[in-house]
Formats: C-alpha cells, sequence, structure tokens
C-alpha cells in the first residue's frame, strides 16, 4: 500500500488572483495611472461619490470607471453622460470583481489618455474585501444610516481598506440619527491603524474637498513616479 | 456567496502542487482560515466536492482550521482574542484599554496537503 506523505504548501488560497492583480498592477504603473477600487453596500452612495469627483476632478485630470455593480447599467451611463469613458462590467450576478475582470476591463480604457481609473465595485461588504483588484488603493464608503456597528458586522473590509469614505453626514444634524460617531471611530481604529477617513455629505458637498484633494496628491504621485521595470 | 471562486482557486493550487510532488491521490487538504474570513466551512467541502470530481483531489477532505481574531493591547502588551459579533466595544481584558491593534485572523491559506 501506498504511504501517506505530506506536502507543504504554504500559498495563499487566491494567490492566481493575486498574480493578475500584481499584473494589473505593473500594467497601471507603468501608464502612470492610479486606480482606486470603490467598495459599499448597495445605497452608501458609490455612484453619487462616483459623480462628485467626476465633476471636481475631470478638468485637471483624465478620468475612466470600470462599473462592475450588478444593478448598474443605469449607472454606466450616467458617467458616460458626465463625458467620461465607462466599461460596464457584466459580472452576471456575481458578488465581487476579480483581478481578471479588472484586467479585461483596463484593455477596454485608453490608458495613455486617463490618470485616475475609479471600480465601482459590487455592493457588499463581504465580498469585494476578498480580491486585489491591482488598484493603488482601496477606498470603501459606509454612510450614517447603515450604523456604527458595521465594523463589528463586516471586519475585514474595514481592516483591509485604505481609505474609509463616511457619507450622508448630513443625516447627523437632526439629531434623529443613532449612531455613534466616537464609539465607531473607536472600533475603525482597533480594525485599522493606517486608515484615513473622510466624512463627506454626496447631497450638501460637505467634505467632499478633502476627499479630493487626497485623490489629487495621489494621482499627482503616480504620475511623477518613474516608471521602472525593476523593482 | 464568493466560496465557488475561492475554491476554485484552491483546488488549481492543490492540483499544481500535488502533480509536482507526485502525488497519485490527495486524501486532504490542511487550510489555515482566519475567523475574519466570511466563508462557510459546509459550502466549501461541497464546492470542493464538486469542483474536483475528475481531479487527483476528488474525495480529499478540507480540514479547515479556523484562526482567531486576536487584538494586541498597546499599553501593556496583552494579546486577547475577541469574537467580534458578540462584542460592541474592543477593550483589552487586561487593562481595559481601548488602543488596541488586530494582529491576527485575516489569515487566508493551504498549509499543507496529505497525499499517497
Amino acid at each position: 500500500m501506498a504511504e501517506m506523505r505530506l506536502i507543504d504548501v504554504k500559498k495563499e488560497i487566491l494567490s492566481d488572483n493575486q498574480a493578475r492583480a500584481a499584473e494589473n498592477r505593473e500594467l497601471l504603473r507603468r501608464n502612470r495611472v492610479f486606480m482606486v477600487n470603490l467598495m459599499a453596500s448597495p445605497g452608501a452612495g458609490k455612484t453619487s461619490l462616483i459623480m462628485r469627483t467626476i465633476s471636481d476632478l475631470q478638468e485637471a485630470f483624465g478620468i475612466g470607471v470600470i462599473e462592475g455593480d450588478i444593478a448598474s447599467a443605469v449607472d454606466a451611463e450616467k458617467v458616460a453622460a458626465a463625458g467620461v469613458p465607462a466599461v460596464q462590467l457584466r459580472t452576471g450576478g456575481f458578488c465581487h470583481l476579480d483581478a481578471t475582470m479588472i484586467s479585461m476591463a483596463l484593455q477596454e480604457l485608453e490608458l495613455a489618455k486617463l490618470d485616475l481609473v475609479i471600480v465601482e465595485n459590487v455592493g457588499n461588504l463581504v465580498c469585494p474585501a476578498e480580491f486585489d483588484l491591482g488598484e493603488n488603493k482601496k477606498a470603501m464608503i459606509l454612510s450614517i444610516p447603515e450604523g456604527d456597528d458595521k465594523p463589528l458586522k463586516y471586519p475585514l473590509m474595514f481592516s483591509v481598506t485604505d481609505v474609509l469614505v463616511i457619507n450622508k453626514m448630513d443625516y447627523l444634524g437632526g439629531g434623529n440619527a443613532d449612531f455613534d460617531m466616537t464609539a465607531f471611530m473607536a472600533r475603525i481604529q482597533s480594525l485599522n491603524q493606517t486608515v484615513r477617513t473622510f466624512k463627506v455629505s454626496c447631497k450638501t458637498g460637505e467634505g467632499l474637498g478633502s476627499w479630493t484633494h487626497w485623490l489629487r496628491d495621489e494621482i499627482t504621485l503616480c504620475r511623477g513616479a518613474v516608471p521602472e521595470t525593476i523593482q | 456567496m464568493h466560496e465557488l471562486a475561492v475554491v476554485q482557486s484552491m483546488l488549481d493550487v492543490v492540483l499544481e502542487h500535488a502533480r509536482q510532488g507526485k502525488a497519485q491521490r490527495v486524501q486532504s487538504i490542511v487550510l489555515k482560515i482566519g475567523e475574519l474570513r466570511d466563508l462557510v466551512d459546509e459550502y466549501i467541502q461541497s464546492y470542493f466536492d464538486y469542483l474536483s470530481k475528475d481531479t487527483l483531489a476528488a474525495g480529499a477532505s478540507l480540514k479547515i482550521e479556523r484562526l482567531p481574531v486576536v487584538f494586541l493591547c498597546e499599553d501593556c502588551d496583552n494579546r486577547f482574542p475577541v469574537r467580534l459579533q458578540e462584542v460592541v466595544r474592543i477593550a483589552c481584558p487586561h487593562c481595559g484599554g481601548e488602543k488596541v491593534n488586530l494582529v491576527s485572523g485575516r489569515e487566508f491559506y493551504i498549509d499543507h496537503l496529505e497525499v499517497i
């Protein structure tokens, strides 16, 4: 009888996706394009934030959008109407985007003319957190009506994101929103010490300046980076 | 919900290593998965059974070792596990400090295979 033996693996389960993501990252770097992977629950304000960002930055930078939200044919049309090239991914009910889908979408964008690519990920706080797309930064939106307990319910996403946009700040004004900002920020800090937070309202425009300022800085850094093949 | 994609990717890695190691059959696969990963163990096994049907990993059992979510207290260096679904406040049980940092719980890898 054949004897049982062990084969040591010690390899990430999603290593194929990570390899693809690294290819995307390299392609973006060669083209000096900054890509942000935007994740949130349905209704948190992904499309609103994208539209606001486009209108603030489109004069200064070339922007492209990759639409991955399941129900977002409308979103792609909105973006295209703003004069920005948009690629609609047919995710066919998928709960997340992966690096292969992004690689196909990037081929459809004229990267040489772009400085910023915004990926609108599928609307949920679970699956998108697992998949590296090759983005420069991950950003997530949490809107006030979703509640301050979300970091405890969806800790992975809060722990992996580089940027947290707290949207619908205008809901706090009326005094009837049951959202404990202090407790919320403490939970975020425990899960993620390096995250940058922006408090905004896409409705009133409050706080959006600091978000777009941050993006400008990142894009500028990326444009100035000397393309190197070995690093 | 994303278990199918995860299992396909895992199977690819397993088969690659099994072939390299000249295995005739994979008997079990030991996975280390942090509690922060939202995966349902039962789904993983049944997707695996389905996807691995005609491969040398067919019939292999998945041994999923779940690693706890652990925080480190900045004030007293205490390491402590937390069940995030059951708390409202993440604080050190030793000194009560709230300056705590996540140190593990996001693991997601294939540790080793048992083959013949």
